[in-house]
Parts: structure tokens; sequence; C-alpha cells
């Protein structure tokens, strides 16, 4: 492939980036300025900035990769991804923006009145937040590998370098805006080469995939236990949505509840319309590029289709919008969740030693170090599994606390400790087993590689049980709070007194 | 964090309606039994919507894997040389997750219409 073009193609993506983070600069003065974008943003700029924020490497690269390897079972991810937004607007869509909260942390806060609710709610996004930044840094190492031969490494290094520059000096502001424009590039990347692949694929004589492969590729449900893999996914992305700490933080964006929920419907409507092309991807890549399920690289399929289906500048061309889209994923994802970690590292775990704007930015370094470090030293796990891994996390936690915070007063602060120690504990230590390499066989293997379908009832019924042992601690104002979740703004009621930006 | 509230100052409205909506806001605020039934309410019709969709979503999307292990005709159908699953999961789930979406809103925002009738009219 010609590197000329790559190159170009990365370069103009964090170009275009910067620039449009730049107008966010002098709007950005104030901490809460910094964090939420001040709350003016309207639900159709909000919906595509959600939706450029959540589309990753693991939508971008990684679905396209399963679709190849797995067939039609690895089409549970994209649908997951989308169905979570589902639930997340019946459960919990208006009632967090009116509850007025930046983070998960702010919520746990808010709902249970307890400082230490509070440190295990932060601790959690950011363990979720690295989890998932890590195949961000990984997937970006894969995509400069592919186009330019450049170590793996390398990648991780660029997206931590332009993430820090976009994060540093223009907050929140600017990435919404930067998010939206995302959306609508990482859409079109993806969209333009499906045009000339299916030219080429007619002027082919339509070569049907039944040609190269067999029919387990076709069929559902394959493999050992493919009934409980495949339920425990659905659990794990259709409830870990609502746990991911990038997400939430958007919702605060709205002007209010019901803008919440027209931006959440937004987004469903967005990410079904990108999803639809990954798909045809991962086909285009079993009849074309069949090889890359024997090398194992299933995951660059979108990246090397051009060069296996074109030739010469058309190849190029293919080649050097999808590598600008794959990075654009890189850098949107990887930016909203910088933010939201370096934001809960600053506010509650470097709180007393640095303040304001000066810790944000100390947690911004600290935050992608580390990934980085993490991302060179492990890898081998498939993008869209890593990314899944996450959600498996975010199911165990932050399901239970938001869904029992917002709709049962009965919801304690030991309860809702013990719960989230409990589901965090569970599924983080699967996790880490699986990205440490571990693949066992027999139900044992299974239970560890997808552990949200035991994970996530433990934590919920772990949170009912210790809340009803302990209902002499029930928060003082909860009855207030819940008027404040679930009361329309423009009725004039008492919501209580707590409000975030004073906090701070 | 959580403070004691500030003491609160209304105005009084001459307008007899506006001035029973002050009323039932006054029983939320004090947190009367009836404050407290009518938020309780509100809640209890957002939760049973919400119980509504998410039982669909089961019965549809949720029902899908063991439609494909049981029923080998939905697993093994083509529609316009498209097998049936990967249609079903490639495309048309959102739509569905869409349709959902939309008449979740809809209906929503008519229970805190509801919500507001009540307030007025008590």
């Amino acid at each position: 492939m010609n590197v000329a073009a790559g190159v170009t193609a990365v370069v103009a993506v964090s170009l275009a980036t910067l620039v449009i983070g730049a107008f966010g600069l002098r709007v950005s003065r104030t901490t809460s300025d910094f964090y939420v974008a001040s709350r003016s943003v309207r639900p159709l700029v909000n919906a595509s900035a959600i939706s450029g924020e959540y589309l990753s490497a693991a939508s971008f690269l990684g679905v396209a990769g399963l679709v190849l390897a797995h067939g039609v079972d690895a089409l549970w991810f994209p649908v997951g991804w989308t169905a979570g937004y589902l639930i997340l607007l019946v459960f919990v869509a208006a009632p967090l923006r009116r509850s007025g909260a930046y983070t998960l942390a702010d919520f746990a806060q808010l709902r249970l009145e307890s400082r230490s609710a509070r440190l295990v709610a932060s601790s959690l996004v950011v363990v979720i937040g690295v989890l998932y930044l890590l195949p961000q840094f990984q997937g970006a190492g894969l995509t400069l590998r592919t186009l330019v031969g450049a170590p793996t490494w390398v990648g991780g290094a660029v997206v931590a370098l332009v993430v820090s520059t976009i994060v540093l000096s223009g907050g929140m502001r600017s990435i919404t805006i930067v998010q939206a424009f995302q959306y609508w590039l990482k859409f079109t990347m993806l969209l333009l080469p499906i045009f000339l692949f299916l030219h080429h694929w007619r002027g082919d004589g339509s070569p049907h995939v039944s040609h190269v492969h067999l029919s387990d590729w076709v069929e559902p449900l394959n493999g050992p236990h493919a009934m409980y893999l495949t339920y425990s996914l659905i659990l794990a992305t259709f409830l870990g949505t609502m746990g991911l700490p990038h997400v939430v933080v958007r919702f605060y964006t709205n002007t209010d509840g019901r803008a919440a929920r027209r931006t959440t419907l937004g987004v469903l409507g967005l990410l079904g319309l990108f999803y639809l092309l990954p798909t045809l991807y991962g086909v285009l890549g079993r009849i074309y590029a069949y090889d890359l399920v024997r090398t194992g690289r299933t995951d660059s399929v979108v990246l090397a289709l051009p060069a296996s289906m074109l030739h010469g500048a058309t190849a190029d061309l293919g080649a050097a919008l999808l590598g600008a889209g794959a990075f654009a994923a890189f850098l949107s994802t990887s930016s909203g969740l910088v933010v939201s970690i370096a934001g809960v590292i600053s506010q509650d775990l470097l709180a007393g030693r640095v303040i304001g704007v000066r810790a944000f930015r100390w947690a911004t370094g600290l935050a992608v170090a580390v990934t980085l470090v993490l991302a060179v030293a492990t890898s081998g796990l498939p993008v869209a599994r890593a990314v899944e891994l996450a959600f498996a996390v975010a199911a165990s936690t932050f399901f239970p606390l938001l869904l029992l915070g917002i709709w049962w007063k009965g919801l304690t602060p030991p309860g809702a400790i013990a719960g989230l120690v409990v589901g965090g504990g569970l599924s983080a230590s699967a996790v880490i087993a699986t990205l440490a390499g571990y693949t066992g066989t027999g139900w044992g293997g299974a239970l560890i590689a997808q552990p949200a379908a035991w994970t996530v009832p433990a934590a919920l019924l772990t949170m009912i049980a210790v809340s009803l042992a302990t209902p002499r601690q029930r928060p003082p104002n909860v009855v207030r709070t819940m008027v404040r979740l679930h009361a329309p703004e423009h009725v004039d009621v008492d919501r209580g007194s707590y409000d975030p930006e004073s906090s701070r | 964090m959580i403070d004691e509230p500030p003491a609160r100052v209304r105005i009084q409205h001459q307008d007899k309606a506006r001035r029973t909506r002050l009323d039932m806001t006054d029983e939320i605020d004090s947190q009367t039994a009836l404050g407290e039934a009518l938020v309780d309410s509100l809640i209890r019709a957002q939760f049973r919507l919400a119980i509504v969709i998410v039982l669909i979503v089961a019965l549809t999307l949720g029902a899908l894997p063991m439609a494909f292990r049981f029923v080998p005709s939905v697993a093994e159908a083509h529609i316009a040389g498209i097998p049936l699953p990967w249609l079903l999961l490639g495309f048309l789930a959102y739509p569905l997750l869409l349709v959902l979406g939309w008449y979740f809103v809809v209906h929503a925002e008519r229970n805190e219409a509801t919500f507001i009738d009540l307030l007025d009219q008590s």
C-alpha cells in the first residue's frame, strides 16, 4: 500500500480534529465549562456527539473483524451496543439529566448522600475507563501498522499525544463540536469505499459467500456454550452502555430531561445507520480477504479490503479514507474517555493536593500515560472483545446502581457499596484473567470469557439484599431526591440543594 | 454536600387555578402522604412503561437465540437470497429499536403531562 496516502490521511484527521478543537479554546475558561460545555448543546448536535464519541475502534474495525471470523453470531455486538441506548433511554436518560450529576460519582453522592459510595463509584469509573481506553490505543497501533508499517506502539503514542492536546487545550466544549463532526466523518469514511467495493464486486460476477465458505459461518450459534455466551454478551452490552463514564457525562449537556430523551432517540437512529456498514465489510472480507482468518489478523479487515479488492489509485484512496475514519474513531472515543477519567481523578483522587483546572491537567497526563504503558504491555485480544469486557464490568456495577438508585427508594449506601464491590470484583477478576491470556475449556472457560450473565445478577441481588437488611441507613433526603429525578423541570417543586458545580 | 434547603419565599397569585397548583406542589415539598403519593404515581407510571419496552425487547430480540436453536426453519430460512438471521440481526433489529424508542418518548411525555394535570386538578 502507498505509505504517503496513509500518512496523509492520519495527519489530516489529527489536524482537522485539533483545529476544530481550537474553536473551543476561548470559551472554556472556568472549570464547569471545561467539564460539560455549559449545557448549551442542542439535541441533534448532542446525538451526533454521543454517537461520535461512542463509535470506537471496536465499531469501526472490530465488528467487521468479528463478522469475518465468526459470522452471524458477531452481529450481536453492534445490535447490543445500539440496544444499550434503548435500555438507557427507558431507565436512565431523563432522571439522570434531572439529577444534575456530571459523573456517575456525582450521581452516587446525590442519591446515596455518602462520601464512601462516591469514592467506590469513582474508582470503578477509572477501572472501566482504562479498560475501554486500552483497545483504542491498541487499535491505533494496528491501524498505523497496516497503513504504513510502523511498530504497534507508534499509533497508541500518536493518539495519546493528539488526545492530550485536545483535552488540555479545549476541554468539553470543543470536544462536543469535535465529537459531532467525528460521527459524520466516520460514517462518510466507511460509506464511500463501500461504493467502490460493490462496483468491483458486481464487475467480478457478484461472487456469493457460500463459494468460499462453510455453513457454520452463515448459521447462528456455533461452538460450545454458544447459547450461554450469546445471552451473556446480550446482557453485558444491553445493560453496560449506561455505565460507561464517557456516555453519562454527555447527558448533562442536554437542556432538560425531555431533551435528554430526544437526544437518546437520535442516538438510536444514528447508531442503527452506522452499524449497517461494518457487516458489509465483514461479508466482503469473507469473500476477498479470507487469508486474514488464517493469519489471525481479522481486526485489520476494514483497512485491508482496499488492497485486496481494488488496484492502483482507487486502492490508495480507499485505504486513505478508511485509515482516516479509523483514526477519527480512536481520537473521539479516547478524548471522551480521558475527559471522564481525568474529571474523576482530579475531583476525588487528587482532591486536596492540586485544585481546579490544574488538577484536571495533571489527571489527564496521568490517565493517558498509564493507559499507554498498559497498551504496550498487553495485546492479542480482538478489539471488539476487549471493549466488550469493559461493558461487562459496567453492566455488573453501574447498571444495578442506576436502576435501583433511580427507581427504588429502598437502596441504601451499604447496599450500593456492597453491590458495587461484589459486581465489580467478580467481573473485573474475570476480565483480568481474560486480558492476561487465560482461555479455559468447558463451562469454567465460558463463565470467565463472558462473565455478565452471572456477575450482573450477583451485583443486583447483593444490592437489594444488603439494602433490605439496612433499612435504617436510607439517605435522609431520599424522598426529595426522587422528586428531583422524576418531576419535569418546569414543575415548581423543591428539588433539594445538591449542586455539583458548588461541590467542585 | 446536601445542605438544609434555604427558606423558600413564595409569591401568592390571585389566579385560583394557579393557587391550587401551588397547594399541590406544597404537598410535595413538605413531603405529606398526599405529596409522596402523587410523585409515586408518576414514578410507577414511568417504570411500568419502561418494563413494557424491556419485555418487548426480551420477547423479540431476546428470543432470537432461542428461535435460532429450537426452530430450525428460522435459522435456515432465506429472504431474497439473504439468510433470515443475517437479515434480522444485520438490519431489522435497528428499525425495531428506533420505533420502540420513539414509542417510549411519546408515552413518557404523556405520563408527565398526566402528572401535571393531576397537580392542577387535585
